[in-house]
């Protein structure tokens, strides 16, 4: 069994080799690789996603190293925010996506850098992705970010988290702005 | 065990199929496979693969662009042009209405004909497409990029823009010519007065400038009809050559009225030499209207009104045209890659007469005239005919290269494409057409570097060749190999219109330069709402603006209240998407207007004046997403004086219900 098994492998390796082989058009990849993953970590068991992937996302974001808050950065991530993330997201409360103050806090940078850089094969493949479509029905659009301006709100999202936890220490009976536009449902973490 | 027997079958079917995919691979790129029996498999182009050409195939009354896949004639695109398309605003949004301005005002439709790609050294570059508007005189520049027209000038003092708009070399110029001789200046004037007041114009247009097409310069030229035109190549680079027909002057009955002359001319027009008398001062400057469109950064249209255009008489500038006597009637004229050999199609002629651009310039040297019609010296049939192409079918109309040394000719009368050697002039092939061929295309096949392998029939009469659709039947499109010494008929498919010529080139000349979004930080539209933050509502005067955003699967605002039966009310809808393949669409109730299609990063304006009182809904109208259905919105009309004020439940609202309540 393991022999054909090894074998229908290698034939379908073939089967993706052959338009490459020099005679075929260049097709355009459909999806970003994310191969590096999946090359250098082990499967999760039961799931067609590596380890790697459950915890830093699935996506073109390997290792970010965080240093301390960097306003400047934080505050180009606060302009993006307003015009490419606040049609669907608030910070504290649930609207067409998750709540996004504590972000940071329940995900790793990389994660949230690749949900924002590569939503569609995230909400496909990526279990927690995967429940918050269940939770919020609409899937993450991709907004054409470049790497820079994703880790910009990464850090507007550090920033904001950080503010949040002073906040609940600090004023623990602060009147959140209240969306007069549409009920909130039931918070979920994103 | 039981299991493994059809584990096997899986694998026999895995390697037949990767066996299947190489050789398909391979037989996409070689003439001569082991599938060339297989007529079908040559023109399939499978699930998820990508067609080895774009075609863009011009749309004829319909006023649009078609752009297909070859070698799968599968429709790609429809690129609205000289026409209205309600299916996605285009002439109805306020962002496009002015592409559509004239100095006859708005024009919501044209007659498209001739596409023509935009050249680099006399190879197609993939930059833009050009088109002409027949009836109303016009050249319109579509982008490769976005697939959208993007500037339309007009042709002052022509008529019937048929011979349009053929390109030189490097895109310098696009030329128009009026196969309507009319009076020159437009009067009042009885049409009996024909020969003693009607003019042809021949101009040349700027074309290599975006945002900047203008006319350069328009030769005054005797009251023939002008039919089609082909510019020099390499060494007759600098010259263009422009059919003609009625040079008997008729102006009623033509079928029978202007097919009197044995011979009617080629004009051969050296704009160089007119260049530099236009340099020199001479000619004099008309002043008459004509109107340039143009969309700006901002992707909202402007039209402008220009003044005047510079006018050359024959006799104002020597050596800058002359006219070549050929038979009969000729309708294309088509130079060959080398640009020695100019080809006409005399549509009533027994030959294809071909003249040679070196025997031209000699012939000029020479003075080989046989006299001179309105001041233009008419040189001798025989010092620059190099040879005739004989029994070439009946009726040849147009023609095309193949860069092997072949020419392809359509006869329209005999229905069939025929294929002859250049120097020669010998017939090599012939095939039947399926019906009345009109114009022809092979790929690059009227440059400097034809890219060969198919030419395309673009016929007129289409019968019985597919399913009957009642009296109009769609006009038939063929697919012929011509790789192989017979051509081969290889694939019928339907078209938009009625394409006229037609234009080709690889796809990743194209391909790769295609935008996908347009990047809503540089949106610089007036009234764009770049961010939710400032979705809102504005009264100034009677026209309430609403500042809406569209994204994944929602309006902002959603619904609007206030506003008054007497208003215009004017959705400035931008498109939040920052993703490929994801326009919005906007459509509300009983608007006498078209719906909106707005594209990632876009903003696009749809005016409505509401007449009766009630709530109105909106939606998308583009499927967007699993919510798709739940994105929709209200807007209250009150009548009109009514006390309501005006808001919306856009974040953007507190800020300016101040300025925009109501009274």
């Amino acid at each position: 069994m393991t022999v054909i098994r090894a074998l229908l492998d290698l034939f379908i390796v073939l089967l993706m080799l052959a338009p490459l082989a020099g005679c075929g058009p260049a097709g355009e990849s459909a999806e970003p690789a994310a191969a590096g993953n999946a090359a250098t970590a082990a499967a999760a068991p039961g799931l067609d996603i590596t380890e790697d992937e459950l915890k830093y996302g699935i996506g073109p974001i390997r290792r970010v190293e965080l240093g301390p808050l960097d306003d400047e950065l934080a505050e180009q991530g606060e302009r993006l925010f307003e015009m490419k993330c606040m049609a669907c997201h608030r910070l504290d409360e649930r609207y067409v996506g998750p709540a996004l103050r504590g972000v940071t806090e329940r995900r790793t940078p990389e994660y949230v850098m690749n949900m924002m850089l590569n939503p569609g094969e995230m909400v496909r493949r990526h279990p927690a992705a995967r429940a918050l479509l269940l939770a919020h029905y609409t899937e993450m659009p991709a907004q054409n970010l470049t790497e820079a301006e994703a880790r910009a709100l990464l850090e507007y999202l550090r920033e904001q988290t950080a503010e949040g936890r002073e906040e609940r220490e600090h004023d623990r009976g602060h009147d959140r702005e209240h969306d007069r536009r549409r009920e909130g449902g039931a918070s979920t973490n994103p | 065990m039981a299991r493994t027997i059809p584990r096997s079958f899986v694998l026999g079917l895995a390697a037949g199929a990767a066996v299947a995919a190489f050789a398909y691979a391979c037989r996409t790129t070689g003439s001569q496979g082991a599938l060339d029996a297989d007529v079908a498999s040559r023109v399939y182009v499978a699930p998820g693969e990508h067609d080895e050409f774009y075609a863009f195939l011009s749309g004829g009354f319909n006023g649009q662009v078609s752009v297909y896949g070859l070698p799968s004639g599968r429709l790609l695109k429809i690129v609205p042009v000289f026409s209205q398309n309600p299916e996605n605003g285009w002439g109805y949004s306020e962002e496009t209405k002015p592409m559509l301005e004239t100095t006859f005002g708005f024009v919501p439709w044209d007659d498209a004909h001739h596409p023509q790609l935009s050249q680099t050294d006399g190879v197609p570059d993939g930059r833009w497409l050009f088109i002409n508007a027949n009836n109303t005189p016009r050249v319109a520049r579509i982008s490769l990029a976005t697939f959208e027209t993007e500037e339309i000038v007009e042709i002052p003092q022509s008529a019937g823009n048929h011979a349009s708009p053929f390109i030189t070399e490097n895109s310098e110029y696009v030329v128009a010519a009026t196969r309507f001789s009319v009076p020159v200046p437009q009067r009042d004037v009885s049409i009996a007065d024909y020969k003693a007041a009607f003019k042809g114009t021949l101009t040349f247009i700027r074309a290599n400038e975006p945002g900047e097409m203008d006319i350069a310069f328009q030769l005054l030229v005797p009251g023939y009809d002008y039919d089609l035109a082909s510019a020099g190549k390499g060494p007759s680079h600098g010259w263009a050559f422009f059919t003609s027909y009625n040079t008997e002057q008729a102006n009623t009955l033509l079928e029978i009225n202007a097919s009197q002359n044995d011979k009617d001319f080629i004009a051969a027009v050296n704009w160089k030499r007119a260049e530099e008398c236009v340099a020199q001062g001479r000619g004099r400057q008309v002043a008459v209207p004509y109107v340039h469109n143009y969309l700006g950064e901002d992707r909202v249209a402007r039209s402008e009104r220009k003044a005047g255009v510079r006018v050359l008489e024959p006799a104002d500038c020597d050596g800058m045209i002359y006219f070549l006597p050929t038979p009969k009637s000729p309708h294309g004229v088509d130079v060959d890659p080398s640009g020695e050999y100019i080809v006409a199609g005399g549509k009533l002629a027994t030959v294809i007469p071909v003249h040679s651009f070196s025997k031209l310039l000699a012939a000029i040297e020479a003075k080989a005239f046989e006299g001179e019609a309105d001041g233009i010296p008419v040189l001798r049939y025989d010092a620059v005919i190099a040879g005739e192409v004989q029994n070439p079918g009946l009726g040849p109309l147009h023609t095309q290269f193949d860069g092997n040394g072949y020419a392809y000719t359509s006869a329209f009368i005999s229905s069939e494409i025929v294929k002859w050697k250049l120097g020669t002039w010998e017939v090599v092939d012939r095939i039947p057409t399926y019906y009345s061929i009109g114009h022809l295309m092979i790929p690059g096949g009227d440059t400097r570097e034809p890219w060969g392998r198919y030419v395309i029939a673009l016929n007129k009469i289409t019968k019985d060749r597919y399913l009957p659709t009642g009296p109009e039947l769609v006009h038939a499109a063929q697919l012929i190999d011509i790789d192989g010494e017979r051509m081969e008929l290889l694939l019928d498919f339907p078209t938009m219109g009625e394409p006229h010529y037609a234009q080709a080139l690889p796809a990743e000349l194209v391909a790769a330069r295609s935008v996908r979004v347009f990047d809503i930080q540089r949106n610089t539209h007036p009234h764009a709402t770049r961010s939710e933050a400032d979705a809102r509502v504005e009264r100034r005067g009677n026209t309430v603006h609403v500042y809406m955003t569209a994204i994944r699967s929602h309006f902002t605002p959603d619904n609007i209240e206030g506003i008054r039966v007497g208003d215009t009310v004017q959705f400035h809808v931008t498109n939040l998407e920052q993703d490929w393949d994801v326009p919005h669409g906007f459509a509300a109730m009983g608007v006498q207007n078209a719906e909106l299609l707005i594209m990632p990063g876009e903003t696009r304006t749809l005016t409505w004046v509401p007449k009766q009182p009630g709530v109105y809904p909106f939606y998308c109208t583009d499927f967007c997403s699993a919510l798709h259905q739940e994105m929709q919105g209200y807007v209250r009309v009150a009548p009109a004086g009514a006390d309501v004020v005006l808001t919306s439940n856009g974040p953007g609202q507190g800020r300016v219900l101040a300025a925009g309540g109501g009274r």
